[in-house]
């Protein structure tokens, strides 16, 4: 990975539009080979439509750029060829055996050995024995599992991958970050969109969109140093409670609850630490931590709203 | 379904359409068909007939033919409905008493189209001469007309409405099916998603489209089988033309009604508008093709329509080929308009169909 190299990804103000409101409002990204580059937003912010952006599905409405070393808006079939998209929605054919669906797919790409392909990527899949299922009668789980085999029959050098865990049972996820690293390892540029906060921190590189803007991007260090964010984890009993009496405090810009846990987040630390301080009697345990990207969404999101209003 | 507009307008067009259809289109009567005259008579009597015949209401006379090969022809092409043939000395013969002959051939593939003109032609013939044959020549019309009338059923001596409806069936069934079909299956994909995935391959839409035809085509013949083996087996139609030639020529017509069908799905939202709209199209074909309603009976503006429409034309030439046996000369007349509502179809769908999800 040379510095001087070419991104794979390398698009500037992206933007795009659905009957006249922006979905994309100008995003730009530059991604290396042979990373991971983490996609999160909340429901609704445009990660679907960007990723389309990006692997030719959609031509953007403003903004330039390259993917493989391909432009975004004028060689939309030949980022087709050489990229893998697996789509949110399972889009692979209910009323065709997973052998099918594959064996289609390798078609598609004009994979000339197709019967050994297939063979080979059931194998690797671990499906071999529901060659014969129809796709549609597979439980959640292993549709991702097909749809990832499917979108990487033709070993694409990028793969955009939206949302490809969601549902997926926690043993099945981590194989499948397993099998995402050893491909980055290998020289695969991954784009992947999640809303799970375990796998953002796992990712090489993150962007956060909100509303069709990207509002921050780095690595999680740098996008948890750039929040300038102070975090302090609180523990104990009726922490609910605890949690409207604090987020009234000035120096607390926000309070989440993350299970038993409070996570109180400011910008000023000093300033938090005395706002805190009254109460830290015991009752509760409280300690410094360093905040999650989580916190540091949270956060984002509630600035955003700030200056909307 | 205030926000589906299009079911709404089909709840308004659909009846409205049918009744405008059975309300001025339909005419069991059919008047104005076209005869052509092959006169070896140049005799006051023979253009009194001639005359008459055009008063009737029943009849338009398109011209003469220079020989029976050639009316024959027109015939079989299906440009007039009649030929008339008055044979030579028809004039003289007719004042000598000696009852010349008259032949009227019909084209009576569809029995209801010449029914009441043949009808009229008889009326005609009992009272043509009442006028010119007084005084001294009254005698003549002793009761009997002074010439006698032959009327020749071409194609369908019988009359058997089945050996006009059978044929043209299997136009109905296809377009009913191949429309449908193919408007269905590809919204299907949209609504599925599967299209996004479809898409997001380096896929052509003519690659596409093909894939989606190419099974559909061999339905299309399976179902023109059937009905040719139901036509022979169980309805005894006769099969004087090339079946092969028919066979070459729905292929023609099967693809357009699939591209039809492709650019419906490329418009409609779900797979509920696309039948919507492939019943739109199907029901124009249905009542205004002369399937339903004899071609010629219909009025102008009902006849411009059918004439727009692929099923008219496949039909005259099922018809023609099973019927009169026309050959490849016959059906080219009636296969270009076929063609090229296939090409102006397909191109359509293939312009439509987009690369991208926008
Ligand atoms: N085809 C479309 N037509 C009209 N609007 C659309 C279309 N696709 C997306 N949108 C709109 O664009 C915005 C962004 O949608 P997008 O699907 O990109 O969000 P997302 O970040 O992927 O959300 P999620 O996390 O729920 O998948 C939404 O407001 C959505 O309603
Ligand atoms: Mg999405």
């Amino acid at each position: 990975m040379s510095a001087e190299e070419k991104p794979v990804i390398d698009v500037y103000d992206l933007k795009k539009s659905f009957d006249g409101k922006p979905a994309v409002k100008g995003i730009s990204l530059k991604i290396r080979r042979g990373e991971i580059f983490g996609f999160l937003g909340p429901n609704g912010s445009g990660k679907t439509t960007t990723i389309r952006m990006l692997c030719g599905l959609m031509k953007p409405d403003g903004g330039h750029g390259s993917c493989l070393g391909f432009d975004v808006l004028t060689e939309m079939s030949k980022i087709k060829e050489n990229a893998g998209y697996m789509t949110q929605n399972f889009s692979l054919y209910e009323d065709m055996t997973v052998g099918e669906n594959l064996d289609f797919m390798a078609r598609l790409y004009g994979i000339s050995s197709r019967k050994d392909v297939v063979a080979e990527n059931l194998s690797r899949l671990g499906m071999t024995g529901n060659k014969n299922q129809l796709a549609g009668t597979l439980s959640g789980g292993w549709k991702q599992r097909l749809a990832l085999g499917a979108c990487m029959i033709h070993n694409p050098q990028l793969l955009l991958l939206d949302e490809p865990t969601a549902g997926v049972d926690p043993k099945a996820r981590f194989d499948f970050w397993n099998k995402i690293h050893k491909l980055s390892a290998e020289g695969v540029t991954i784009l992947v969109s999640t809303h799970y906060m375990d796998e953002a921190e796992q990712c090489h590189k993150l962007g956060y969109i909100v509303a069709g803007e990207l509002l921050t991007e780095g690595s999680p260090e740098e996008v948890i140093k750039k929040s300038g964010l102070v975090t302090w984890r609180v523990a104990g009993p009726d922490i609910w409670l605890l949690s409207e009496k604090i987020s009234e405090l000035p120096a607390v810009a926000q309070v989440t609850v993350f299970g038993t846990e409070l996570h109180v987040s400011g910008y000023d630390k000093e300033a938090l630490y005395r706002d805190l301080k009254p109460f830290m009697d015991g009752k509760w345990a409280f300690e410094v931590s360093k905040p999650g990207v989580d916190d540091v969404f949270v956060s984002l999101m509630e600035k955003r709203g700030d200056e909307g209003q | 379904m205030r926000r589906d507009r299009l079911t709404f307008g089909m709840m308004i067009g659909i009846p409205l359409m049918q009744i405008i259809v059975f309300g001025y289109a339909i005419n069991f009567d059919p008047k104005n068909l076209p005869v052509t005259v092959v006169s070896a008579d140049n005799s006051v009597f023979s253009r009194d007939l001639v005359y008459a015949m055009e008063n009737s209401g029943y009849f338009r006379i398109t011209g003469t033919a220079a020989s029976e090969k050639e009316a024959a022809r027109l015939l079989d092409l299906g440009d007039v409905q009649f030929i008339l043939n008055i044979p030579e000395n028809f004039g003289r013969k007719l004042l000598k008493g000696e009852r010349p002959t008259i032949l009227l051939e019909a084209d009576a593939t569809d029995p209801v189209a010449t029914g009441s003109a043949i009808a009229a032609m008889s009326v005609i013939a009992q009272e043509l001469f009442d006028r010119d044959l007084k005084g001294p020549l009254s005698h003549l019309q002793a009761g009997q007309p002074p010439f006698k009338l032959v009327i020749h059923k071409k194609y369908n001596p019988e009359g058997v409405t089945q050996y006009n409806i059978i044929p043209g069936l299997m136009g109905i069934v296809l377009t009913l099916t191949m429309v449908i079909i193919t408007g269905v299956a590809i919204t299907r994909e949209r609504e599925r998603g599967t299209m996004e995935n479809l898409l997001s391959t380096p896929v052509r839409p003519i690659e596409v489209i093909t894939g989606k035809i190419i099974p559909y085509i061999i339905i299309g013949y399976l179902q023109v089988t059937l009905i040719l083996l139901a036509a022979h087996y169980f309805f005894h139609i006769p099969m004087v033309g090339s079946v092969p030639l028919l066979l070459l020529v729905s292929l023609f017509f099967i693809v357009a009604n699939l591209s039809m069908g492709i650019t419906f799905s490329t418009i409609a939202k779900n797979q509920m508008q696309a039948m919507q709209m492939a019943f739109f199209f199907f029901l124009p074909s249905l009542m205004l093709s002369g399937f339903m309603f004899p071609f010629r009976g219909m009025p102008e503006w009902a006849q411009w329509i059918g004439s727009a429409l692929p099923l008219t034309y496949y039909l005259r030439i099922v018809r023609g080929i099973l019927l009169k046996g026309n050959g490849f000369s016959e059906v080219l007349v009636h296969l270009w308009p076929i063609a090229l509502f296939m090409s102006i179809a397909l191109t359509v769908a293939v312009g439509r169909y987009r690369e991208t999800l926008d």
